[in-house]
This record gives C-alpha cells, structure tokens and sequence, in this order.
C-alpha cells in the first residue's frame, strides 16, 4: 500500500446551509456529497445552529449558495485557512474542480487503506505477528506489540491474522470474518486455519513438502532419465501446493512467495525477546 | 434524536467491502432528512494517517451527546480509533453498513437505537 504521508495542510469541506444561505435541494446535497466523498474528501453538512470545527492549522473550504458576497479567504481560529465559493448554479462536477483546485490537485492514485488494527482486548502480546511479518508491520515499543509500518502492509495480504493464536488481528477490509472485525466465536479460535503454528505453517509443512516433492521428482528422473520431464513435474508440484496454500489461507502469491524461512522468524523471535528483555 | 446527538458517515471510499447500495441509499436518506452530519471518505484512512480530524468527531461525546457513526463492524471501528490513538468515550454507537439495510440503519442514525433492539455487545474499553 502507499504510505499515508501527505503533508500538505489539511482541508475539511463544509456543505453550509445556515443563515445567510439558499438551501440546497436533496438531491443536489446527496450528489456533491457522494462525488466529494468519492474524491476522498471529508464534508461537514452544516444546517442552521451548527458549527463545524476546522483542523487546526489546515483550511476550512465554505461551499454554499450565499445571499451576500463572501471574502474568498479569510483567517481564523488556529490559523486555519477558511475559504468560500459560491456554488450557486454551479453543477456537481464544477463543485468538484472547486475542491481540487483549493486543495491543489487530486491524489495521484487511489489509495486503499490496507493494514492490521490489533484488538486489545484478545492480543495476548505473544510477539508471533512480529516474528513472523516479513515486513516490519509491527514493533514493540516498551515490549507492547504495535503497528508501527502500517504502509508497510502489503495489499489484501491477511497472512498475520492467520498467524495470531487469538484471532486479535483485523482487517477491517477483508472480506470474511472475523478478520473483517466480526464478531470472534468459539469455533473461529478452534478452526484449524486460525490455529496455525508458524513452525507447521512454515518451517515444517512447506518446506518440508518441497523437500519431499524435491527428492520424489529426484527418484523420478533417475528412473525416467528425463530431464526436461523431471522438472517440469518439479514445478508443477510446487505450483499445486503454493496454489493449495494461497487458496486455504487467501495469501497473495507475491507474500507466499517470498515467506520467511524458520530461520528468519527464529532471529527476529529471538531479537523481539531480548528488545523486550 | 436528541439535541446534542450527532452522525458520521464512512463512505468506504477504497474498498468494496460495503454494498453499494446500502451505503449510497444511507447517503441519499440522511441528504434527504435535512439533519447536520459528518461524513468521512474512509475511516481507515483517517485511523492509518492518525488523523487529528477523529479527536474532534469524538470531542464532547459522552452520555446524552451520542456519536452515531455508520460504518462497519463495530469491533473494527473501535479498534481503528485506538489505533490511531483517539479514546473511545461512552455514548458511541456503530451501526454496521456490511450487514444491515439502508433503512433500519438510517432510523438508527436519526432516532437512535430501539430500546427493544440492544446495541451489539459492548467490550470493556481499553486502554489508549
């Protein structure tokens, strides 16, 4: 995922419809608020009697369809920016440019906020998502497990819940639960798939299996003396188990392909534990 | 809904995870209503750039001035406002968009829980 590391000063939008103002109809409210949310925008609907709070330092863009000429800019509170534009006749996408052209511009890229939120209230601080996250996700500052890298996850990747014994790791964009944030039930904590132990996950089955399939394939050529033969049952094999794996455990191939060895996760169990020491 | 009560709307901008239609239509209704409401791109986003944007939605919430939030699963939500280091006051309510109808959630939003259909079990809050 790309990381989250704008900083350019930060904008709230607020849809007025308060004193000194036409009401907008529903249907034009519901469109430009559903387009400026599309664009990743955050709007405050603002009706008569309510007041919005600006984010302290960043800029506050007024839309509405004023009865009298507002200041394009103007200083408030906290040094925030605010800005005014009359919407009136405008249609939603010209409200849209309004937005883009105040906050400078439309992210590059669609971003999707993928990363693991811990569940306090299950997270035993076992340290098995640490050890076994290939990308530094997660850190134990004073020796309580965090999400330090969050940008570090990588997309649609779940592979950390699977590892958590207690089933205290989310993706609140996954598509299944518990993962998903749902609900944790009795049978999720005793299905096998939640229960996985990093050593039978990695350091035994997988690599166990590609050593067997390694020597069948082994004993194969010898017989056959077919090389070209050999090899390509070779992969193929490593293929169905990799693709049997990615399958039951909904791991991108790109992680299972490049899964720590028992190896990695032992030193980085082993340097979690003297940090924590 | 009480005076003070007030409504965030997650509109899961960066996933398909919650049904369009469902989303949209709780979108379209509450623009309907008439009533003041906060309505964020992704609440993920906010949690993951820790934005200062979700201390201020939770700011003054407590007893009898509610926070109605749609979104997803409330075990989710909550755990993403710890993560992004923000307290999870009293008088928080998470109606789930991922398994609830449009209308149902936004009767919710605007008129508060039934008392005859409890909320989904509360966890004991934790520690920020």
């Amino acid at each position: 995922m790309a990381a989250p590391t704008t900083k350019t000063p930060m904008m709230k939008v607020a849809l007025y419809e308060g004193a000194g103002s036409e009401e907008l109809s529903a249907v034009d409210r519901g469109a430009i608020l559903k387009s400026l949310l599309e664009k990743g925008v955050a709007i405050s609907c603002i009706r008569p009697g309510r007041s919005v709070t600006p984010p302290p330092g960043g800029q506050l863009l007024v839309l509405g369809r004023f009865n009298e000429a507002k200041p394009n800019e103007a200083e408030g509170e906290n040094g925030v920016t605010v800005r005014f534009r009359d919407i009136a006749g405008l249609s939603v996408d010209q409200v849209g440019k309004i937005v883009d052209e105040v906050r400078g511009g439309t992210p590059a890229k669609p971003w999707k906020p993928w990363f693991p939120v811990i569940d306090y209230q299950r997270c035993t601080n076992c340290m098995q998502c640490l050890s076994f996250c290939l990308f530094d996700v997660y850190g134990a500052p004073g020796g309580k497990i965090g999400v330090e890298n969050p940008a570090n996850c990588k997309t649609d990747c779940p592979a950390c819940s699977r590892v958590c014994p207690e089933v205290a790791i989310l993706f609140p964009k996954y598509k299944a639960g518990p993962i998903n944030g749902d609900e944790v039930r009795e049978a999720d904590i005793s299905r096998e798939k939640m229960k996985i132990d990093i050593s039978a996950l990695l350091g035994g089955d997988i690599y166990a299996a590609l050593r067997q399939r390694s020597t069948d394939a082994k004993a194969r050529f010898s017989k056959e003396r077919d090389e070209k033969r050999a090899i390509a049952e070779r992969k193929a094999c490593l293929t169905k188990l990799q693709q049997t794996l990615q399958e039951a455990l909904d791991i991108p191939a790109e992680v299972m392909n490049a899964l720590p060895s028992m190896d990695m996760i032992k030193a980085k169990a082993a340097a979690a534990a003297t940090a924590n020491s | 809904m009480p005076d003070n009560a007030r409504i965030l709307y997650c509109h899961c901008a960066y996933a398909k995870v919650v049904p369009d239609e469902v989303k949209n239509d709780v979108l379209r209704r509450l623009a309907e209503s008439g009533v003041a409401f906060d309505a964020v791109a992704d609440l993920c986003e906010l949690s993951a750039k820790r934005d200062p944007a979700l201390n201020q939605l939770v700011e003054g919430v407590g007893p009898g001035n509610e926070l109605r939030i749609a979104a997803c699963y409330p075990r989710a939500v909550k755990w993403l406002f710890n993560a992004a280091k923000v307290p999870w006051p009293e008088g928080l309510e998470v109606v789930n968009m991922r398994v609830e109808q449009a209308e149902p959630i936004v009767q919710i939003l605007l008129n508060g829980r039934p008392t005859d259909q409890p909320a989904p079990p509360e966890e004991e809050p934790a520690a920020v």
